[in-house]
C-alpha cells in the first residue's frame, strides 16, 4: 500500500493531554482520595449541622451518578428524575411504617418499585427524541409529585412522619448522624463505582452509540429502546435507592422535597460536573449541593451569587468542569511492533 | 448454491412516489454485486427497506433463507447484515476503538452484572473487544492514533473506520452505500483492494457506486437502477453495452447509438 496517501498525518494536535495533573486526576487511585476525603471530613468539622450537610450532599451524589446514566451516558434528557427519588423514599416510608420495619428491610420492594417506575416512565417514552422527551419527563416529575400530594397513603400535604432508621440492633443505631453520614458514604461510594463501571461496559459503550447516533447503533444491531429502558432503569434503581437514604436521614417524607426545583438541581449538577464523566459529576453534585452551605454568610444573597457563579462557570466551560473525554490509550508495545512490522512488509 | 441475500418483488411508496418499484435480485456467498444508477433512483431507499429502516410497501426480503421483510434494523443485523452510510454515521465523539467495538455488541459475551462487578468474564471479553477492533483496523488498513475520537480523523479515515465498524459485526452480507464517494484516486484503489479482501473471507458485498471504473472494475454483476426500477442486470461488459443502461445515463438522442458502439 502506498505510504503517499497516508491520511492519518493531521495537522493539530489530537493526542490526549499528557500534563502530570491530568494524569494525576485521571488515574485510578482517585477514587479512593475522593472516598478518604469524605470519611475523614467528620474529623474536620462534626457538628450536627455539618453532617446533616454532608449526609445530604452524599444522597445528592447518588442522585447525580444515577441521572448521569439517563443523562449523561445515554443522552435521554430528563426533566423529572426526582420522581425515582419520590418513589423510593415513599415505598420505604409506607413499607416501614405500616410493618414497623427497619428501612434497610424495604429495599427488595422499593427495587421493585422503582424498576416499574423506569418503565413507566421510559416505555412511553422511547420514542422520543430530546425537546419532546424532557417536556414528558417533566410531566411525569409533577405527575409523581402531585399524586403523592393527593393520596391518602403518602400522607398527603403532610407526608409521612417518623420513619424508622435503617438498621437498629442492641447499642448500635444507624440513626446516629455520624453512622448515618458514614453508611451514606459507603453507599454512595459503592454506586458512583457501579454507574463508572457500567459507563465503561458494553451496555456503557451502547448507550453512547444510541446517545452519538440511533440509526447506527440499531445498523450494528444494538436494540436501541432495550438499551434506553435499561438506562432509565439504572437511572431509577439510583434515584430510588437514593430516595431510600433520604428517608433514613430525614424520617420525614413529603411532597415539597420533589419539586421541579430538585429534578432540575440534579440535572445541573450533571451538565455543570460534565455529562457522560462520572468523576465530575460527582464534582458537579458537591458543588451544587454544597455550594450554597459554603455561601451562607452573604445571607439573603446567597442563592443570587451561587447562580451568578453558576452562570459564569457555563459562560466559561460550557462543556462543564470536566467533561468525558473521548480518549482511550493506544495499542499497547508489543502490538505497535506488530503494526511497524506488517507496514514494513506492505 | 444458496443465496445469502434475496430480494423479491420489492416495492417502496412515499406517498405518490414509488421510489423503489418491483426489484428482484440475489446475493451469494463470495460476490460482488453493484447496484447503480442515476440519483434518485431508488438504490438507497432499497437498501433502507434490506436493512430494515424503511418498511417495504410489498414485496419480500430474505437473508440466510429467513425472511426479515419489516423487522426492525437491529434484529435484521443479528440475522447476519452489515452496512455503511451514504453520509458517514460513525460515532463522532467516540474513540476509533469504540466505535469498531460497535460492531461487536452482538457478541460481547458480557452483561451488566459483570460490568459492575468486574468479574473474569468481563475482563476477557473487554481484552477480546480491544483485540478484535484493533484487528479489522488493521484489516482496512487503518493507520494512526486509534484512541481518539473519531471526530478528530480526516474523511478518508472515517470511511476507514466505519469499514472496520460493519466488518466487526462479522456478517454474511455486507451493504456499502457509495464507499468511494470523497475518496482520491489512490484511496479508492485501496478501497477496491479492500473490497476484494473482503469478499475471500466469504461475504457477499452489494454496493451503491457512482465511480463507474471502480464498479466496473470490481463487481461480479451490476444492477441498474432507474424510477426506481431494474433497467438491466449482467456482467460489466454487458452493462456497458446495454442500451437502456445509456439511455438512463445519457439520455435519449442520436449520440445514444454512436456512444453505444463506442463502449
Amino acid at each position: 500500500m502506498s505510504e503517499n496517501v497516508d491520511t492519518t498525518q493531521a495537522p493539530r494536535k489530537i493526542g490526549p493531554p499528557r500534563s502530570r495533573i491530568s494524569r494525576l486526576l485521571e488515574s485510578r487511585q482517585l477514587g479512593w482520595v475522593a472516598l478518604a476525603g469524605a470519611v475523614l471530613a467528620p474529623f474536620v468539622t462534626a457538628t450536627p449541622y455539618a453532617l446533616n450537610v454532608m449526609t445530604t450532599a452524599a444522597i445528592f451524589v447518588m442522585l447525580a451518578s444515577g441521572l448521569n446514566i439517563v443523562v449523561g451516558y445515554c443522552g435521554l434528557l430528563d426533566l423529572g428524575y426526582i420522581a425515582f427519588m419520590a418513589v423510593g423514599a415513599y415505598t420505604a416510608g409506607i413499607i416501614s411504617r405500616s410493618f414497623d420495619l427497619p428501612l434497610i428491610f424495604t429495599i427488595p420492594a422499593v427495587l421493585v418499585m422503582t424498576v416499574l417506575a423506569g418503565l413507566i416512565i421510559g416505555a412511553p417514552t422511547l420514542r422520543l427524541r430530546s425537546d419532546y422527551l424532557a417536556i414528558v419527563t417533566l410531566g411525569f416529575g409533577e405527575i409523581t409529585r402531585i399524586t403523592a400530594n393527593n393520596l391518602a397513603i403518602t400522607g398527603g400535604p403532610s407526608g409521612i412522619f417518623g420513619i424508622p432508621g435503617l438498621l437498629k440492633f442492641g447499642n448500635f443505631d444507624m440513626q446516629e448522624p455520624a453512622v448515618l453520614y458514614y453508611v451514606t458514604v459507603l453507599v454512595v461510594a459503592v454506586f458512583v463505582l457501579a454507574s463508572a463501571r457500567l459507563g465503561k461496559s458494553r451496555l456503557g459503550r451502547a448507550w453512547r452509540f444510541v446517545r452519538e447516533d440511533e440509526d447506527a447503533a440499531e445498523a450494528m444491531g444494538i436494540h436501541t429502546y432495550k438499551v434506553k429502558l435499561l438506562a432509565y432503569i439504572f437511572g431509577a434503581i439510583w434515584g430510588g435507592l437514593g430516595g431510600v437514604l433520604f428517608a433514613a436521614h430525614l424520617s420525614a417524607v413529603s411532597p415539597q422535597s420533589f419539586i421541579f426545583l430538585q429534578s432540575a438541581l440534579v440535572l445541573m449538577a450533571v451538565v455543570l460536573g460534565g455529562m457522560g464523566n462520572m468523576r465530575g459529576v460527582v464534582i458537579g453534585a458537591l458543588v451544587i449541593s454544597l455550594g450554597p452551605e459554603l455561601l451562607r454568610n452573604l445571607a439573603a444573597n446567597r442563592y443570587l451569587g451561587f447562580g451568578l457563579l453558576l452562570v459564569v462557570v457555563m459562560v466559561f466551560r460550557p462543556q462543564g468542569f470536566w467533561p468525558a473525554r473521548g480518549y482511550e490509550p493506544e495499542r499497547r508495545t508489543v502490538g505497535a511492533d506488530d503494526a511497524a512490522v506488517v507496514r514494513a512488509e506492505g | 448454491m444458496t443465496a445469502i441475500l434475496e430480494v423479491k418483488d420489492l416495492q417502496i411508496a412515499f406517498g405518490g412516489v414509488r421510489a423503489v418499484d418491483g426489484l428482484s435480485f440475489s446475493a451469494h456467498e463470495r460476490e460482488i454485486i453493484a447496484v447503480i444508477g442515476p440519483n434518485g433512483a431508488g438504490k438507497t431507499s432499497a437498501f433502507n427497506c434490506i436493512t430494515g429502516f424503511y418498511r417495504p410497501t410489498s414485496g419480500s426480503v430474505l437473508i440466510n433463507g429467513l425472511d426479515t421483510t419489516g423487522k426492525r434494523p437491529a434484529d435484521i443485523a443479528a440475522v447476519g447484515v452489515s452496512r455503511t452510510f451514504q453520509n458517514l454515521r460513525l460515532f463522532p465523539d467516540l474513540t476509533v476503538l469504540d466505535n469498531v467495538r460497535a460492531g461487536m455488541h452482538l457478541y460481547g459475551g458480557q452483561n451488566w452484572a459483570d460490568a459492575i462487578f468486574h468479574t473474569p468474564r468481563f475482563k476477557r471479553s473487554e481484552a477480546m473487544y480491544t483485540e478484535e477492533a484493533h484487528r479489522w483496523l488493521d484489516f482496512v488498513g487503518f493507520e494512526g492514533a486509534r484512541g481518539i475520537p473519531v471526530r478528530n480523523l480526516s474523511y478518508g479515515q472515517q470511511k476507514r473506520v466505519e469499514i472496520a465498524r460493519a466488518l466487526a459485526r462479522k456478517a454474511e452480507l455486507l451493504l456499502l452505500d457509495e464507499p468511494a464517494a470523497g475518496l482520491n484516486y489512490s484511496e479508492k484503489q485501496q478501497l477496491l483492494a479492500l473490497c476484494r479482501r473482503i469478499r475471500d473471507l466469504g461475504t457477499a458485498i452489494v454496493l451503491i457506486e457512482h465511480d463507474m471504473g471502480l464498479v466496473m472494475e470490481l463487481s461480479e454483476r451490476i444492477i441498474v437502477m432507474n424510477f426506481g426500477r431494474e433497467i438491466a442486470v449482467g456482467t460489466p461488459a454487458e452493462v456497458k453495452a446495454n442500451p437502456a443502461v445509456i439511455e438512463a445515463y445519457l439520455g435519449k438522442d442520436d449520440e445514444g447509438a454512436q456512444s453505444n458502439g463506442d463502449a
